[in-house]
């Protein structure tokens, strides 16, 4: 090879060590997701070579030297009903085993891990249950199922993970949840997809999926002291939520204690379930949802809070499973300076709200 | 009889272009900036819509030069942004969609259908007017400083996220969408109240249909794009809307108002498309189309289910899981027409006697570059893969696959078909039959490493990337640099054609139409008498007749 | 309109035998006959009615997803419309086509003075129509309505302070969130008026020209198309208002 410049061989055995032409399967869904792609590569090589074949077949056999005369023909009910019922059974096949593939991935199972992620121009913001924060990374055990809360403070982006084969939204105003259940110990990709402004291009990141010890390190390793249920507490206090929201008999506000996942009567006479969405709203714009029996008196809290608050509040909310922790922040006088400059500080345009 | 060619011209040394036609009878700008003539302003659509080719062409070699390397090192990533906003913008607004029905359907439908003119020459007109307004719009756009806001003005960004010309560019879509409203209103106008006597709606040939279908499209989908936009402006300019989350409005709503427009939209520009490709696979395989209702039927199927898919856009936005089920099976139903269609093309050629002229080069090489497009169009209709592939190169390699590989090879190959008949002169045969060969290959070099890009999960609109993918890109940059030459080949022979080409005669093809019975270039009135439609289309037995008689009478 | 084929093939038979050349003055050279001509410019207007229809449904489509979600803005934005006026404007409209339809009449049966008296009553009544419009924006801007320009939502917060509107509807107040989006309510409303208007302004220019030419004897001499074509406008015109009435002014005013 020696005839070859040097420097040009280089340049080209450079690329071909990198090359790679399928993306690495991490997660418990890619191969579900690729055993559907195959099948349908599948299905249009099958298709793309009949084309070929009969284009390539008949373009030899009838070629106006070997076929001077052509013979005409009406057309075929029975082959063209042949290509009307192949192709639309192949098709039906693909929608039904891709609906089955899509609810996997969009339907969280009930013990999933919630991690919630804030998507603004042009970074992705993580928030873990435990208080850990992360900017453009996201560390997950495996072997765990991981559900992702996203929401974007400004304009759409989109959370993907190729190697995982999930992707979604991120939209403001209105929480979006998909999961996966990480199997490959390594570092991957995190790309914002949905174009969302000049850096898009730069909202980029890495997935690092541990083992489940690896795991536990890093989450004390680079715990902020306070759980994210801690923060919100500290918000829930310093807002003076707990004015109202007080668990005493005389409370002006409802009992937040076990609300998360009941079912509430709201002042318009509706029932619905109380989820994050719902929470998030009614934080944002209470008149919306307001309980039963409680005059709507609530502030709104739009552009008051960021979303990072709203959602520490949010997991506050749903952990309080006893008036204990709520009888504490009534004794809390002293307000932390950052958590206020959290609440306040941060508060943005786009902060918008939930739609039923 | 055993030649390879169908090319029949009349004698070079006696021949003479016919001194009175549409392009001698009057002179003067003014006689074709007022013309009401459909074959002037075809041509005039035909110069403004090639003109804003190239800049999008020019556009599309920027950003492939710009991905050849990982980092943005050619431009900054603004900068990139503005460039493939533009590109798109430019490409889908100012070619894709007045492409063919702007120009080849506009010079031949009236003819085909037997008429003198479309049926309101001034609107037809003014449609060529507001498409040179909006084009002006989206030039000064460019010139200003151009918009990032991609080709889809997704909201909130283009509302309140960017200081670019948003409203500039709105407004010339705007402008553009009712150009293209005005011409499938004609040509529906035209197809249903101009046919001369004889030609029923069975014996219109299948590029009619064709453009009938996209002309519906057209006419009930441009209006809510000209809407949304319209509500875009007045957020944008007095800071409320319906589309803004901070204020109660909603940025789905939007998405479904845009795409709803948006997806019929890829069939407005590709139905045209279908419609060139059966005349000319017919024409050179001297065969009725196979299954001529059919194929007829599927393009009208295509534009009814084409309205109700809108949302396979959004699988990933959060509409709700079951509306993305419905959503999936109504594209996995839009696929089958496609596929009839090409089976039935594959089948036209089936004991036909086939020649390969450079229009049945880009037919059949459409037949092959549309198949990919169209089947992995549903990689992206199935829900479960579109999670993966969606917002990826897989989509642009996709949508290039249909809109370039399919759209502009059906309109070269149409270009080319018509071109005899346009000027009166033919293209020189071997050099453009080369140029149709680099098409195809810098094409393919061009765009299916964007499919394995796409799988691999490059995301669309990037400025820089991880290094990996480098090497697949540089494939696609080389591959656009062959294209490239492809497409300025036909630039500069057809204008060379234009004085040099060999005399065409009425009907260098041998083909059936009624536009290649009349003189080429045509009269301004197309047919000296009402001309009477009294066999089949496609039909070359009655030609071979009309023909011999002919010959006995002389 | 089948009044108006037998009138087009009456001018067809009065004007000779198009077959022969012999055109009634007023046919394009590239139709084969006038009732051809006729046919294809009134299918192209209904045509584009339809497109008309798709331009005010993404209005339509807008205006009920948002009054959905925030139904007791909609409701008590609209009670600071006027009844009066929107009543007024209704009969305006209906006049005024029922005026035109009266010209289109009178130019078929080739009545110049009956068609030039009904123009004019339509033109004035599409400008009353106009300055009716102009004084209920006007009462909006009054009120700091106008979204985006000149807007508060006091009067939601604090319905007492719009005495005229509390004493008959007593609304109570909104919370700040709610009052908001009665700024989307004014928005779509003066949105759909607005585009509405806009529609009411190009019909009168048109109508302006007819005038003019039916001053001139156009219209009247059995060609008559183009009147038509104006009176299939100007009734879309009038019928998109008899959607926007009910909707931006009736719909549970009184809940």
């Amino acid at each position: 090879m020696n005839y070859i410049s040097p420097v040009l061989w280089q340049f080209i055995s450079r690329w071909l060590h990198d090359f790679p032409l399928f993306p690495p399967e991490a997660s418990t869904i890619a191969p579900q997701a690729d055993a559907l792609f195959f099948f349908m590569v599948l299905v249009s090589l099958v298709g793309l070579t009949v084309v070929v074949l009969l284009i390539v077949g008949f373009s030899l056999l009838y070629h106006k030297r070997r076929h001077p005369h052509a013979v005409q023909i009406e057309g075929s009910t029975l082959l063209e009903a042949t290509w009307t019922i192949i192709p639309l059974g192949l098709f039906l096949i693909i929608f039904v085993w891709g609906a089955l593939v899509y609810f996997r991935i969009y339907t969280p199972p009930a013990n999933a891990m919630n991690i919630y992620v804030v998507g603004k121009q042009w970074m992705w913001k993580v928030e873990h249950p435990g208080g850990q924060h992360e900017i453009d990374a996201l560390h997950v055990p495996t072997g765990r199922a991981v559900q992702l809360t996203i929401i974007s403070q400004d304009v759409f982006h989109s959370f993907s993970i190729p190697a995982f084969r999930v992707k979604r939204e991120a939209i403001p105003g209105r929480y979006t949840t998909v999961w996966f259940q990480a199997t490959r110990p390594g570092t991957y990709h995190l790309f914002c997809t949905q174009y969302c402004g000049t850096n898009h291009s730069h909202m980029t990141g890495d997935i690092v999926v541990m083992t489940p010890e690896d795991y536990r390190k890093w989450l004390q390793g680079s715990t902020s002291g306070a759980s994210l249920a801690q923060d919100g507490e500290r918000l829930f206090a310093s807002l003076s939520c707990n004015a109202c929201h007080n668990t005493q008999p005389d409370a002006r506000g409802p009992n937040l204690v076990g609300v998360y996942g009941s079912q509430l009567t709201l002042s318009s006479g509706q029932t619905v379930t109380v989820d994050d969405a719902f929470l998030r709203q009614t934080i944002l714009n209470p008149s919306q949802g307001a309980t039963q029996g409680y005059a709507t008196i609530m502030p709104t809290y739009q552009g008051q809070i960021s979303e990072e608050g709203v959602i520490a509040l949010v997991e506050y909310i749903k952990n309080l499973s006893t008036d204990y922790r709520l009888q504490q922040t009534l004794n809390t006088t002293e307000i932390p300076p950052e958590i206020e400059g959290k609440a306040t500080g941060k508060a943005s345009a786009g902060s918008g709200e939930v739609k039923p | 009889m055993s030649t390879a060619t169908i090319v029949s011209l009349p004698d070079q040394s006696t021949a003479r272009i016919p001194k009175v036609n549409f392009l001698t009878k009057e002179n003067g700008l003014l006689s074709w900036l007022l013309t009401g003539d459909h074959k002037r302003i075809a041509t005039l659509y035909l110069i403004s819509i090639t003109f804003f080719f190239f800049i999008g062409g020019a556009l599309a070699a920027l950003i492939r030069l710009q991905l050849l390397t990982p980092g943005a090192e050619l431009m900054a990533t603004d900068t990139y942004d503005k460039v493939f906003s533009m590109h798109g913008l430019i490409m889908v607004f100012f070619f894709l969609v007045p492409s063919v029905p702007a120009t080849i359907g506009n010079f031949v439908i009236p003819i085909m259908v037997g008429a003198k003119d479309l049926a309101l020459p001034k609107i037809n007109l003014l449609s060529w007017y507001l498409y040179v307004i909006a084009g002006i719009m989206m030039i000064y756009t460019m010139s200003v400083g151009g918009v990032d806001t991609g080709w889809t003005f997704t909201t909130p960004l283009s509302t309140h996220y960017l200081n670019t010309h948003v409203v500039s560019a709105g407004l010339a879509v705007f402008v553009a969408g009712f150009s293209s409203i005005f011409t499938g209103l004609n040509f529906i106008v035209t197809i249903h109240k101009m046919r001369c006597p004889g030609m029923t709606w069975f014996r219109l040939p299948l590029f009619v249909w064709s453009n009938y279908a996209a002309s519906v499209l057209m006419v009930l989908g441009t209006p809510v794009l000209a809407i949304t936009l319209v509500l875009v402006v007045l957020e944008r300019t007095l800071g409320i809307g319906v589309f803004d989350p901070a204020k109660g409005g909603d940025p789905l709503l939007f998405q479904h108002l845009f795409w709803f427009y948006s997806h019929p939209a890829v069939y407005i520009m590709i139905l045209p498309g279908f419609g060139v490709i059966s005349e000319v696979v017919s024409t050179f395989s001297r065969k009725r189309v196979f299954g001529y209702t059919a194929v007829a039927f599927s393009s009208v199927a295509i534009a009814v289910f084409g309205f109700f898919v809108w949302a396979h856009h959004m699988f990933i936005m959060g509409i709700s899981n079951y509306s993305a089920l419905v959503f999936s099976l109504l594209t996995m139903l839009v696929a089958v027409p496609s596929a009839i269609k090409i089976y039935n093309w594959a089948f036209t050629l089936y004991k036909g006697s086939i020649t390969f002229e450079t229009p049945m080069l880009y037919a059949l090489g459409f037949m092959g570059l549309f198949t990919i497009g169209g089947l992995t169009g549903v990689f992206l209709g199935s829900t479960g893969t579109d999670i993966h592939l969606t917002e990826t190169y897989f989509v642009v390699a996709h949508f290039h696959f249909v809109m370039v590989g399919g759209m502009l090879m059906s309109f070269l190959s149409g270009i080319h078909f018509w071109w005899p008949k346009w000027t009166g002169r033919m293209y020189p045969e071997k050099i453009s039959q080369f140029a149709a060969v680099v098409t195809y290959i810098g094409f393919n070099l061009t765009f299916f490493p964007q499919f394995i890009l796409g799988m691999l999960g490059m995301p669309r609109r990037y400025a820089s990337y991880p290094p990996e993918f480098q090497v697949l890109n540089v494939f696609s940059t080389a591959g656009a640099t062959v294209l490239g030459v492809g497409y300025l080949l036909p630039l500069l022979y057809l204008t060379w054609s234009l004085k040099y080409g060999a005399i065409a005669g009425e009907n260098p093809w041998q083909a059936t139409g009624l536009e290649w019975q009349i003189q080429s270039p045509p009269l301004t009135e197309n047919f000296a008498e009402t001309p009477i439609m009294d066999h089949e289309a496609y039909d070359y037995d009655w030609l071979e007749r009309k023909q011999a008689s002919e010959v006995a009478s002389v | 309109m089948s009044d108006s084929t037998t009138i087009a093939n009456a001018a067809v038979a009065e004007a000779g035998h198009p077959h022969h050349g012999e055109h009634p003055p007023f046919q394009r050279h590239h139709f084969e006959s006038v009732v051809q001509q006729f046919d294809a410019a009134n299918f192209a207007m209904w045509l584009f009615l339809l497109t008309e229809v798709m331009f005010f449904g993404g209005l339509f489509m807008s205006y009920l997803i948002m009054r959905n979600w925030y139904y007791p803005a909609f409701v008590e934005g609209s009670h600071f419309l006027s009844i009066f006026w929107g009543t007024s404007n209704t009969a305006v409209l209906i006049t005024s086509s029922f005026t035109v339809a009266m010209g289109v009449w009178c130019a078929e049966t080739r009545r110049k003075k009956g068609l030039i008296l009904c123009l004019i009553l339509t033109f004035i009544l599409g400008l009353m129509f106009l300055g009716i419009k102009g004084i209920e924006w006007h009462a909006e801007w009054v009120e700091y309505h106008v979204p985006g320009l000149h807007f508060s939502a006091e009067t939601f917060l604090n319905p007492a302070s719009a005495p005229e509107v509390y004493k008959e509807y007593h609304d109570k107040p909104l919370s700040l969130g709610m009052a908001n989006k009665t700024e989307l309510y004014f928005f779509l409303y003066f949105a759909m008026t607005g585009m509405h208007a806009l529609h009411m302004v190009v019909g009168i220019g048109i109508l302006a020209y007819i005038i003019f030419r039916a001053w001139a004897g156009a219209y009247t001499t059995g060609h008559v198309t183009f009147v038509e074509n104006f009176g299939l406008y100007w009734h879309f015109v009038d019928i998109i208002w008899i959607f926007l009435y009910p909707l931006l002014y009736l719909i549970s005013r009184h809940q």
